[in-house]
């Protein structure tokens, strides 16, 4: 689908930015920025109470978010009002997406274009897990409809995903699953079964978080990904422009930058700048990152068309 | 990697209790789940290599079980209703936690990791995870909030003694949720040679059904124990409900009873186990209501009034707002302080099996002081709750009730006398003896 084709013209550049941090004009512009610095695709937090798979970065950038004001409806709002010609994803945390139809009365008239999918009361408790409840088709129908293209969900496994799997492609939304270092082959059949869009590769243990050095751990899961047709994204620790370009060396089709985006944001803040200002060193650091993912791809400079410049 | 290609080789568990449960966490973290399910399959489920047989008989040497049930003549006398005890206050360490820690740490061993991490609340699962460390050799490392590390100073204290490392959490309120979310995070990072003892019957599955394994001798205990001393079952048992441990503890044997019992047509005690009612209570607060503009419960009643949702792995009745934040809970009690709850209560809740009850803080401290001055027994603040629910309604309780006596209170004091006096309950003991003491009166004695 749409997200696959961003990897098409050499390798993508995928930033991460928490919508909403700490205003969602600046999001605006920083998302802007980052796509005219080369962002292929662009990862919007929606920013969860309790995000267990974040580095102290990203929670910072959450709480930022959340204490601005941030929430799912306020969220598509902010997606629609993006003005880029780049795919978009959501990466959320599944309660979220769980509870959007909940208590919305009004979010289920008109659109609600016959998926066959069962409005539930979206009152009470106990109704829900299984078939009664709205589940998570209303968040998935208003993502497609703010022009969302994916998901990623840090806090689903597989085995818990075949709802939000079946929601995704009655919409037409990719559904980006992470591979681990400790992914068992068993388990990485069945994440292949399920995932579309592009892998995102987890490139060492632990949480999000930029890091000087880029994990071993990063070739070998290329590696055992090989035979996997789907675009590979690295994520987890990238921060400089000669990361993106070992990363990529390696194998990858992209890198996945969310700390070290984020961080700038948070100096942003912290000094007082201008948003403008930040979107400025945001675009810079967009320019160095692609960059060196193309370098990687044996790019001398940038270039948005070098099909299959990919090293086997 | 880390998981043995033949884990996973039996009969797969059900992760779920009903539309509770699951398993919501990173996928860098399922591998291990599933080798901590393995293990609990062998080792728990079907005493591979004597596993439960060692957890017993460690529970007996090191633990001093099995504890005691005793008849409270104060509390009988008062209510005119038979009154009895389970005395988890007396299992070393001073709370049923450590039935938990000890068998999740002889876990780890077993499966050989190493290290052990924890979150803790009220500092009682802390304790009892150090504790169980100290005993076997095993590197012990806790996650704690810096409002629980100030509240509960005595257990961190303890932790220390027993040689662990006290992280202090930052994030938020600083409470329970925070810790666990933190301990998570480690494990993410160390999770091949690391093993998450989590305290509660919360958490990803196996987590839920193997805390409530290892808790269940509670309850084992105090079927038997009754059925000797009154030759019938008890028409209530009570038990606060935080994460649900304790609770869960205290109720597995006659809701496992009840279901055999069912399977095999027998006739059973009088009044039979499904007949047994089981309360449990909740940390009502200051009030039940949700202040959704500042995320705040001023309770941690998920059963009496949280709504489905996915926290810290599992799908269960959790504090949240319309969106799906979850909010920040409350209660003097910091081992009730939680926006969760294990999802099997949720499940029991639904089915009408457990009734979720609360009360508020200010009955919780009034029966902290009652519980000491009847009976000599100084609870828990977390315990003080059911006994403030039995304070209440002890009419429509029956003739034969039980009470889990969850914890100990000495790490509660600093806070019971702060929290009485500032509250002016009436129960409390007349303080007057510490006056002109120092650090009430800056001008008087101290120095002398």
């Amino acid at each position: 689908m749409v997200l696959e084709r961003a990897f098409e013209d050499g390798p993508a550049f995928v930033p991460y930015v928490a919508a909403g941090d700490p205003t969602p004009e600046a999001t605006k512009r920083y998302v802007e920025a980052l796509v005219e610095g080369g962002a292929d695709v662009v990862e919007l937090g929606l920013p969860f109470s309790e995000p267990i798979a974040e580095g102290s970065t990203i929670q910072s950038a959450i709480v930022r978010s959340l204490e601005g004001g941030m929430t799912p409806d306020r969220f598509f709002e902010l997606v629609e009002d993006l003005d880029v010609d780049v795919p978009l994803v959501v990466m959320t945390y599944y309660n979220l997406i769980y509870q959007y139809g909940r208590g919305r009365d009004g979010a289920d008239d008109g659109g609600g274009s016959g998926d066959g999918t069962e409005t539930g009361d979206g009152a009470g408790s106990g109704d829900g897990a299984g078939s009664g409840g709205p589940g998570v088709e209303p968040f998935v129908r208003r993502a497609a409809e703010a022009g969302v293209e994916g998901i990623v969900v840090p806090d689903l496994p597989v085995d818990e995903s075949d709802p939000l799997v079946a929601a995704c492609e009655a919409h037409g939304l990719d559904l980006v699953f992470i591979v681990a270092p400790t992914t068992t082959d068993d388990r990485l059949d069945r994440i292949l079964d399920r995932v579309s869009g592009y892998v995102y590769v987890q490139a060492r243990l632990g949480t999000t978080g930029a890091r000087e050095e880029v994990s071993s751990h990063t070739a070998e899961s290329l590696e055992r990904l090989e035979h996997v047709d789907l675009p590979k994204a690295v994520g987890f620790g990238i921060s400089e422009g000669d990361h993106a370009e070992r990363v990529v060396r390696a194998g990858a089709d992209g890198v996945i930058v969310g700390s070290a985006i984020v961080e700038m944001i948070e100096a942003g803040v912290e000094a007082g700048d201008d948003p403008g200002t930040v979107a400025d060193r945001l675009r810079e650091k967009a320019r160095e990152l692609k960059d060196g993912a193309v370098r990687g791809a044996g790019g001398g400079t940038q270039s948005r068309n070098r099909p299959g410049s990919q090293p086997k | 990697m880390s998981s043995d290609p033949d884990a996973g080789s039996g009969e797969d568990l059900d992760p779920n209790f009903g539309d509770y449960g699951g398993q919501f966490v990173p996928e860098a973290l399922m591998p291990a789940i599933e080798e901590v399910e393995d293990a609990y399959r062998r080792y728990v489920l079907e005493n591979e290599d004597g596993f439960m047989d060692e957890f017993h008989r460690r529970l007996r040497d090191f633990g001093g079980r099995p504890t005691p049930l005793q008849y409270a003549d104060g509390l009988s006398a008062r209510y005119d209703t038979d009154v009895y005890l389970k005395r988890e206050d007396l299992l070393h360490g001073g709370a049923h936690k450590l039935n938990n820690a000890l068998g999740q740490a002889l876990l780890a061993r077993y499966m050989g990791k190493e290290r052990i991490i924890a979150e803790t609340g009220a500092g009682q699962h802390g304790t009892a995870t150090a504790m169980a460390c100290a005993h076997f050799g095993m590197d012990c490392e806790i996650y704690m909030g810096r409002t629980d590390i100030n509240r509960q100073r005595p257990n961190v204290f303890r932790m220390l003694l027993n040689g662990a490392e006290v992280n202090p959490v930052d994030v938020g309120r600083g409470t329970l949720k925070e810790a666990i979310s933190e301990t998570m995070r480690d494990w993410a990072t160390t999770v091949e040679t690391t093993h998450y003892v989590i305290g509660s019957v919360v958490g990803p599955h196996p987590f839920p059904r193997m805390v409530r394994d290892f808790q269940a001798v509670i309850s084992e205990e105090t079927r038997r124990q009754i059925l000797d001393r009154e030759d019938r079952l008890p028409d209530s048992v009570l038990a606060c409900a935080g994460g649900g441990s304790n609770t869960m503890g205290a109720f597995h044997e006659f809701v496992a009873s009840a279901d055999r019992r069912s399977a095999d047509g027998s006739s059973g005690q009088r009044p039979r186990d499904d007949d047994v009612d089981l309360y449990a209570v909740e940390a009502g607060g200051s009030t039940l209501a949700v202040d959704e503009d500042a995320g705040v419960a001023p309770n941690s009643a998920s059963l009496s009034t949280g709504t489905e949702g996915v926290l810290h792995g599992a799908r269960t009745k959790v504090l949240q707002d319309s969106d799906g934040q979850i909010v920040e809970s409350h209660s003097v009690s910091a081992g009730l302080d939680y926006a969760g709850v294990g999802p099997e209560l949720a499940h029991l809740v639904d089915e009408d099996r457990v009734r979720p009850v609360n009360v508020d803080d200010d009955a919780a401290l009034s029966a902290f002081h009652r519980l000491s001055r009847l009976e000599g027994v100084i609870p828990a603040l977390e315990t003080a709750h059911a006994f403030a629910y039995l304070e209440e309604h002890a009419d429509d309780l029956g003739d034969l009730v039980v009470v889990n006596v969850s914890g100990r209170g000495d790490k509660d004091l600093e806070t019971v006398i702060e929290e009485s006096t500032e509250r002016g309950v009436a129960e409390a003991p007349d303080m007057s003896v510490f006056e002109g003491a120092a650090g009430t009166d800056p001008h008087a004695g101290g120095d002398r």
